[in-house]
């Protein structure tokens, strides 16, 4: 069923690692000048997905196709010299040379065997003249903003490799309005080029700004593809988000009336807090005894928000006052002696000292605290740290196992044991279930809501929309970098769903 | 059972492989040229008895380059590098000279100024200022690493090159020649037969071992070097540990400078501890320190030192002349290297892991 | 007009400042010593730093490249050759074989050292501090003491003046020629070529290099070839200028060299420089040494304070200029 409008067919492709099934049985079919969004919450299985495309990774099963013809895509080079080419987040240019090299630099214009630079700035300019841009081609690269610098990257796919499919992951998350209508008004004229076009990305107005069809991920399955036209904004963020295909065991949140009506003694107020480009100036308190549900998509800016009230950004509006004191100076170190623990999300880049042992790495921020010469003793360093090896199930025959060879989610376990072993009064979790297995999810979600009851202040943010309303008291919502609403703990999904896409 | 998991743990510490590679040249002295270990008791006219031989001789000897190497670790640790250290070691030999004997300007040093018991600054004092000016130059280190983060090679090879010239600054140029004897006692005495620099380096690393391992600052150390921002984001400060590390190696400076001077009676603002940093990073890297910071041991660096001055003096008393040495010890940096490759330990890991047992994979 | 005056100002400050240093203590020092200021002054800033200054194109190219590129082998090299040379010389060989053996010689190390980085994943450093040891080490085995060079070639090459047009009593030698000859090699090079072009890609983001498809792991094991060579012309010309072969030749001459480098404004990071820089890093050098001797009371180790002093002056202005771009 060969359809000639269609520039690539992926059928029936299986991926799996050791521990997880990447992409189970996913369709993916793009059309020659269309621009198809791709769009899924981390684990949906889009960048997998994308590799395969791309010939980073083989697929385990299926098959694709090319312009009819089935390829066997071996390697990116190899996936370049097809046609296909990717534009990523992290543009992959040199910014110390030109423009015209960057676009031109291994098929550039030779004369007597050296450069023939007039030749290359001519073809050079000609061709990002052709996305109607406004670009010197003989300025270092680094002069231009990264909205420009992405533009090069495609002009540089287009020329240098003659393009037919284009995959743009997440071209927009450093670009601001103007940048980004600028990028699409590229992307148009290169639909109406005939060229099929992939766009990455979480952020849902772009999606329906410019996309043509939706397709959507969860879990490594296909949800479906969509006409942009034909599916409302709401439904599409709940098809993202889903109904959770794991089994929990039912928690039903009691909420005793004493507990409702008992003053909530203030831990942390943030007033108006933002950072220029970062946050929008945000209204939060935290509560002793309370957990707060932080719900958003990706790039809503909820990373960011914890990141100031942690002290690792510091804000450039706003004021922040963490028991009853303002803060003024800003670093992880000032929040842990306050009190106040952030579990990151970015558990590799952040989180995990990977050649440290699983002990070390627990009692790294309790030892922090301590400073340089009050050295926590090896017997209570190894209390500790079979302590939370119990309460967390990290599975590891000993304590001092390296943390670099624990699976995903045994190393975020260890990473939010080493925030709990600091025993602090306000807890943020940013994502702390992501990769971790059903069992774990629960105990962390009780945990958290016993460490509320205990006293502490919890903020807990999640994609998973159902374990942030079965754990929360209350409820806020950000979208595109603000808060826009709060609610009770027990709102219903729906409204948060509609809050989250817009429609409030 | 029990016994491979024994093994495996020698096998795995940091200290196997540079004790397999001192053990491998002991070896083939002693089939080559037994008479290498050959020690022996002599009467020494100013310390008594005392022991005497090449083991001696390589411990003696070899004790500026393990205290310098003592403090490399910790700054390579850290993920930087320290190039200034043989500088450091002129200056402060340099200190030293000129507080026993301040010639001032040109003025020619007569027998009136010289006499064996005599020095212009109470010996005490001489350390202390010798200590202080090496500590001093790891300060400055640490601030244009740490505080203007300048990268660690550029910043410490400022002080490398300028170093030696402030050396010469302190001794107006000249090589001044040390008289003052108990000075020599540090790095010639000898304390129940044994060299007083074996001392000075096991307390030094006595000192250190307690200074980082029964303190939190080794693994706040080991932390940065791996990652630096997750431990920033645990809340330490790297910027500190960073100054403490290079502040260290300038006074691990300090004191090689010390014996070195003591040893050849002199302060030669070109010549002391001239190369000493290139040896130092080669006893670190064969100490098993990687170069890009992380787990560390000052022992085995400083077992790594004793590698190369056992290579050396075997060089020599195979009666290799001395203008081969420096070719042969590039043969040694190759063996390092060889040894400390992506191939070898496979290899390694192949040969020992038959049994099955876990392996380890990285993440 | 301001705009692109102001434009070219910022691209070009660090090579700019660099000039202007030197410029300033070159006046400096024709102040204070009035004989300084004759011609010939600054044509001996040629002449007795013709290897440093051949030595530094080298290790600019290598420090460009990145991911902790540098070279410390630059005068094991140089003593390497100069003994090699003065050994065959006297043993009756040809200059006509011995020159051009030198230069392969040069060249095969350089390359044997790149392929170590390239292939074995050996850090610079230590690569380069392996053919440090690896050829002084050789040359101290060829001889511990200096060899004199008593060849009619060479002594044709070291002692014939050349007189510059229009500037009376200024000259220079046939071997001053080799280092500008080779700074315009680099200069070609490093801008005319996809080797160069690379270079400057991989000194950026050698991953993206990668991705744009340049050929990273060729070009890496060529710069240290290049450089090799660069010493090994560099050991001639020494050997010539001395006519001799000693094994302590070119001691810390590669501390010197990254000094220049950097000085000019290379970054060891890699990606931000250029070999005309280094040039005016390399004269600076010289400039320093000349106000000593003019000087004649203060001793070498001025020297080498006022190059440590001048690095870290550059650096700071470097990390200053950085910040600056990043801001606009």
């Amino acid at each position: 069923m060969k359809d000639p409008n269609d520039v690539v067919e992926m059928l029936e492709i299986t991926k799996s690692f050791p521990g997880v099934i990447a992409l189970e049985d996913v369709d993916f079919v793009l059309r020659k000048g269309e621009i198809h969004a791709l769009v899924g919450e981390n684990g949906a299985g889009k960048s997998t997905l994308i590799k395969i495309l791309t010939g980073v990774e083989q697929p385990d099963k299926g098959t694709i196709e090319l312009d009819g013809k089935l390829v066997h895509v071996r390697s990116p080079q190899h996936s370049q010299e097809l046609g296909i080419s990717t534009v990523y987040q992290e543009v992959n240019l040199c910014t110390n040379i030109s423009v015209a090299e960057n676009i031109m630099l291994g098929r550039e214009p030779r004369r007597f065997g050296s450069i023939h630079w007039q030749k290359m700035n001519e073809m050079a300019q000609h061709a990002i003249d052709r996305l109607n841009i406004d670009v010197d081609v003989t300025k270092p690269l680094g002069d231009y903003s990264i909205a420009i610098q992405q533009m090069v990257a495609i002009t540089r796919a287009l020329e240098v490799l003659s393009a037919k499919v284009l995959i743009l992951d997440e071209p927009t998350s450093s670009l601001d309005i103007q940048e980004t209508n600028l990028l699409f008004d590229v992307m148009r004229k290169l639909k109406n080029e005939g060229i099929g076009i992939i766009f990455i990305t979480h952020f849902l107005d772009q999606v329906y700004q410019i996309a043509d069809r939706i397709t959507v991920l969860r879990n490594g399955k296909l949800v479906g593809t969509y006409e942009a036209s034909t599916l409302p904004r709401f439904e599409l963020v709940a098809k993202m988000l889903g109904r959770s295909l794991i089994e929990l065991d039912a928690m039903v949140k009691e909420k005793s009336q004493e507990e409702e009506a008992r003053d909530k003694q203030l831990l942390v107020e943030a007033k108006e807090l933002g950072l220029t480009g970062t946050l929008e100036p945000v209204d939060l308190q935290l509560n002793a005894n309370e957990v707060l549900g932080i719900a958003g998509l990706l790039g809503s800016g909820r990373t960011e928000m914890a990141s100031l009230i942690f002290g690792v950004a510091a804000p450039d509006n706003g004021s922040l006052i963490v028991d009853g004191e303002k803060v003024s100076k800003f670093s992880p170190l000032e929040s842990l002696k306050r009190g106040v623990a952030l579990c990151p999300e970015d558990r590799k880049a952040e989180g995990v000292v990977g050649n440290l042992t699983i002990r070390e790495n627990i009692i790294l921020a309790l030892q922090a605290r301590y400073g340089w010469f009050k050295f926590i003793p090896p017997q209570r360093q190894n209390e500790i740290a079979n302590k939370y090896i119990e309460l967390l199930g990290i599975v590891t025959p000993s304590p001092e196992q390296l943390v670099k060879n624990l699976s995903g989610g045994n190393q975020q376990k260890v990473i939010l044991a080493r925030w709990l072993a600091t025993n602090p009064k306000v807890l943020i979790l940013d994502e702390p279930t992501r990769g971790i297995d059903v069992g774990a999810k629960t105990e962390i979600q009780k945990l958290v809501m016993q460490l509320a009851e205990e006293g502490k202040s919890c903020v807990f943010i999640s994609s998973e929309l159902e374990e942030v309303i079965r754990v929360s008291d209350r409820v806020a919502v950000l979208r595109d970098r603000s808060k826009v609403a709060e609610y009770a703990g027990d709102v219903d999904e729906k409204i948060l769903i509609q809050a989250m896409a817009g429609e409030v | 059972m029990k016994q491979t998991a024994f093994l495996k743990k020698i096998r795995e510490s940091q200290l196997f492989w540079p004790l397999v590679a001192w053990a491998l040249i002991l070896i083939f002295n002693a089939i080559v040229a037994p008479g290498f270990f050959k020690l022996g008791i002599i009467e020494d006219p100013v310390y008594g008895k005392r022991l005497y031989g090449n083991l001696v001789d390589i411990f003696n000897n070899g004790a500026p380059l393990m205290l310098v190497a003592i403090g490399m670790t910790l700054v390579i640790a850290t993920g930087g590098v320290d190039l200034s250290v043989g500088a450091v070691i002129a200056i402060s030999a340099a200190m030293g000279a000129v507080l026993i004997n301040p010639a001032l300007g040109n003025q020619l040093i007569t027998n009136e100024i010289l006499t064996r018991n005599a020095t212009n600054t109470p010996l005490p004092l001489i350390i202390l200022a010798n200590l202080a000016a090496g500590t001093l130059c790891g300060v400055w280190n640490g601030l244009l690493v740490a505080r203007v983060k300048i990268q660690p090679m550029v910043a410490t090879l400022i002080l490398m090159v300028a170093g030696r010239g402030i050396a010469q600054l302190i001794t107006n140029g000249q090589i001044m020649t040390i008289y003052y004897t108990p000075y020599f006692w540090f790095g010639n005495g000898y304390i129940l037969g044994l060299p007083v620099s074996i001392y000075i380096v096991a307390l030094v690393l006595l000192l250190a071992w307690l200074l980082v391992r029964k303190t939190a600052i080794g693994l706040f150390i080991e932390s940065v070097g791996i990652n630096a921002k997750s431990t920033y984001y645990s809340g330490i400060n790297e910027k500190n540990v960073k100054m403490l590390a290079y502040t260290f190696c300038g006074f691990c400076g300090a004191i090689a400078g010390l014996i070195l001077s003591s040893y050849v009676h002199s302060a030669d603002g070109n010549n002391n501890g001239l190369n000493y940093e290139l040896d130092a990073i080669l006893a670190v890297v064969m100490g098993g320190t990687l170069m890009t910071g992380g787990r560390f041991s000052m022992l085995a660096s400083v077992i790594g030192a004793v590698v190369i001055w056992t290579f050396t003096v075997t060089v020599y008393s195979l009666g290799v002349p001395a203008n081969a040495l420096l070719a042969a010890k590039a043969v040694l940096v190759l063996l390092v290297i060889l040894l400390y490759s992506d191939y070898s330990r496979r290899l390694t890991n192949r040969l020992f892991e038959r049994r099955g047992s876990q392996h380890d994979r990285a993440n | 007009m301001i705009e692109r005056i102001k434009t070219f100002v910022v691209r070009h400050g660090a090579l700019l400042l660099t000039l202007v240093i030197f410029l300033s203590v070159y006046f400096v020092g024709g102040r204070l010593y009035p004989a300084m200021q004759k011609p010939q002054v600054f044509f001996n800033l040629f002449i007795n730093d013709s290897s440093l200054l051949l030595v530094s194109i080298g290790m600019t190219m290598v420090i460009l490249s990145g991911g902790g590129g540098i070279d410390l082998s630059v005068g094991g090299v140089i003593a390497l050759v100069s003994t090699a040379s003065a050994a065959l010389l006297r043993g009756g060989a040809s200059p006509f074989i011995v020159l051009p053996l030198m230069i392969v010689l040069g060249v095969a190390l350089g390359g044997l050292m790149g392929w170590m980085i390239q292939s074995l994943k050996v850090q610079p450093f230590i690569a380069t501090l392996m053919g440090l040891f690896f050829t002084r080490g050789m040359a101290y085995i060829i001889s511990l003491t200096s060899v004199t060079i008593t060849n009619d070639v060479y002594r044709t090459f070291a002692l014939t003046p050349i007189h510059i047009p229009f500037i009376s009593r200024a000259y220079i030698y046939p071997t001053t020629l080799v280092g500008p000859i080779m700074l315009i090699v680099a200069i070609y090079l490093s801008f005319f070529t996809r080797f160069g072009r690379t270079i400057y890609a991989m000194g950026n983001n050698e991953q993206s290099a990668l991705l744009m498809g340049l050929p990273v792991a060729r070009t890496k094991i060529l710069v240290y070839a290049f450089s090799g060579l660069c010493s090994a012309l560099a050991g001639i010309v020494f050997s010539m200028s001395l006519l001799a072969g000693y094994g302590q030749f070119a001691t810390g001459m590669e501390l010197d060299a990254i000094a220049s480098v950097v000085i000019g404004g290379t970054s060891l990071s890699g990606g931000v420089g250029n070999v005309i820089g280094t040039l005016f890093g390399v004269l600076i050098h010289g400039t320093i040494v000349s106000i000593l001797q003019f000087n004649g009371t203060l001793s070498s180790w001025w020297t080498r304070i006022g190059v440590g002093v001048l690095t870290l002056i550059a650096i700071g202005i470097q990390s200053i200029f950085s910040l600056k771009t990043k801001r606009s």
